[in-house]
């Protein structure tokens, strides 16, 4: 085994935060779980279970419905989420925060409404070479319904956006801009300030995608004068099926509704009907309320790790991997951005993916291997996919020694 | 050796292996002893589909039996192709057609394989029986075919 170099985040006690982590005291295979899977998605701190578990036990009812106890306690414990969302991000409101079911949904919604209600024929939507399929798909399906076109920003060699493209590509066509704050294939974290202001100059809103973003850095949405961005709960140690989409108040109260349905509405009858007020008017029916409510557990702890130890921890991780998987004969990494964060994708010889993947699930190292959602960014690299190690606050420098470890035994069996 | 038999000598040989990796170990070898098909047959319509990476599989007649040839971009994937063609190459369409297939299961390969992996597998087993089915059918009309 490689030794661990000294410089370590003093802050950060990762065998301590290991233990809050029920599934990584699990074997595969009888071998312990080497997990580096985090960009699919992170694993759940005990909290996070134990505030589901009581959620149902004790406050379950549905909210912003019922005068009684209950629904009071439910209403108020899940409006307490959005708050302390809305502090995370550091918004104006708590009413800027929507929750959805993901970063998927939450582009979905934004793509919907935003498209009825401000995209013309002819007009122009912006996306990123390197975006993931739910950042490039509800885009087209809306270009395709109003008539407009989808246009990409490119990127080069390194997995970096040519930046001097995205000027040009910016006229007054231009309605919206969507690009991932950090790929999920690459690690690439992208210049949004760059973007946004560029953007802002010619009065475009910009939707930064921060699914890979948010569990890894300090975000803040004032800082940035984003429009809009999203994230998944369950990138960020909260459950699944949670999301959210911040939003300018200005914006989400000038967009038309996505969905229809109840809590949405102020009043309805067959001839019209009036919407509510924010967040309701965007959240139609009966939402997710322990995934919400759970969720900001999961958010309370990171704040409790604090992000930006959990950044300094990740960036070590991150460049020993780099410098560790670089002295494996043959490996070659996909995207070479100057900036990343998160995850790094490699791919060895021509060993395909999927069987370096195999090999090392079987000595118990979770990875992923594939298109990682991003088919576009496998075709300009002219390959079937890569094999993504991606971390988390809980990855330690072992972890990192036993992928380097099985990569070289897998790849001596399958050259 | 019937198919049966060859089979059953499978699912011996990996019978005495002790995990995982020595079974992978001797998968990838069998996949370097598989007759390879021709370059020329490498077309769309000898992919097959259902499998996550690519697998070409092609089959010729010879002496009234079945003879697959086949090719894959993935290592293992092409050591379990070679284990399809091992029990399957050789045998009449009609004993093909009609064989039944348990070595996948005995082995445990279903269950071990990652999904994408055993899907891919299944679809190749359907591949091989209908081809197999497709030549008997022929070789039925043909014959039909003549008494008329
Ligand atoms: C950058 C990025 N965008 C969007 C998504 C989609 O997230 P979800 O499936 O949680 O909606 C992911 C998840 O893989 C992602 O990494």
């Amino acid at each position: 085994m490689q030794h661990v170099p000294d410089i370590t985040v003093p802050a950060i006690d990762v065998e301590k935060i290991r233990k809050d982590f029920p599934l990584l005291q699990e074997k595969v295979y009888g071998l312990p779980l080497v997990y580096l899977d985090n960009a699919a998605t992170t694993q759940k701190p005990q909290i996070v279970l134990d505030t589901l578990m009581h959620y149902y036990i004790h406050l379950n009812s549905n909210v912003h419905r019922g005068v009684h106890h209950l629904s009071q306690e439910a209403t108020a414990a899940y409006e307490n989420s959005r708050k302390t969302i809305a502090s995370f991000l550091n918004a104006r409101k708590p009413e800027e925060i929507i929750f959805t079911k993901g970063t998927t949904d939450s582009i979905n919604l934004v793509a919907y409404s935003f498209g009825r209600g401000e995209i013309k024929p002819g007009d122009v939507v912006l996306v990123s070479a390197m975006e993931h399929h739910s950042n490039i798909v509800p885009w087209q399906m809306m270009c395709e319904d109003r008539g407009a076109e989808l246009k990409v920003i490119p990127m080069d060699e390194n997995g970096e956006l040519i930046m001097s493209a995205f000027t040009e590509l910016l006229t007054d066509k231009v309605k919206i801009i969507a690009v991932t704050y950090v790929s999920n294939s690459l690690g690439t974290v992208n210049p949004v300030r760059d973007i946004i202001a560029q953007a802002h100059a010619r009065n475009i809103p910009v939707l930064l995608d921060a699914a890979q973003a948010v569990q890894h850095m300090p975000v803040d949405v004032q800082e940035l004068d984003v429009d809009f961005l999203v994230f998944s709960g369950h990138k960020i140690y909260g459950p699944t099926g949670t999301g959210v989409l911040y939003g300018k108040e200005e914006w989400l109260d000038r967009l038309p509704p996505y969905q229809g349905g109840g809590d949405m509405i102020k009043t309805v009858t067959f001839a019209k009907t009036i919407y509510n007020v924010l967040p309701y008017k965007f959240e139609a029916g009966t939402p997710d309320i322990s995934g919400a409510i759970a969720l900001e557990a999961a958010i309370k702890y990171v704040q409790q790790i604090g992000v930006e130890n959990i950044q300094a921890w990740e960036e070590q991780l991150v460049e020993y991997a780099a410098q560790q998987l670089q002295q494996i004969e043959g490996l070659r990494f996909i995207g070479n951005a100057k900036h990343r964060s998160g995850a790094i994708s490699f791919l060895v010889d021509d060993i395909h993916p999927y069987d370096l993947g195999e090999l090392l699930d079987k000595q118990g190292i979770a990875i992923r291997t594939g298109h990682h959602c991003a088919e576009p960014v496998m075709g300009f690299f002219c390959i079937p996919g890569t094999v993504r190690a991606s971390f988390a606050m809980y990855t330690t420098f072992e972890d990192i020694d036993r992928l380097v470890a099985g990569i070289k035994k897998a790849a001596a069996m399958l050259r | 050796m019937t198919i049966k038999e060859k089979q059953d000598e499978l699912i011996s040989d990996f019978s005495f292996m002790e995990n995982w990796m020595d079974k992978y170990e001797h998968i990838i070898q069998l996949g370097k002893e598989l007759p390879l098909i021709d370059e020329k047959y490498k077309t769309p319509d000898h992919l097959i589909k259902g499998c996550q990476s690519q697998v070409w599989l092609h089959t010729d007649m010879q002496d009234g039996k079945l003879i697959f040839t086949a090719d894959s971009d993935a290592v293992i994937t092409k050591g379990l192709v070679s284990l399809m063609i091992t029990v399957f190459s050789g045998h009449t369409p009609k004993e093909i057609a009609e064989s039944e297939i348990y070595f996948i299961d005995a082995i445990g390969l279903s269950s071990h394989l990652s999904p994408t992996r055993s899907n891919g597998l299944l679809s190749m087993l359907k591949q091989v029986k209908l081809y197999a089915i497709a030549y008997e059918a022929k070789s039925q009309s043909q014959k039909n075919g003549k008494e008329l």
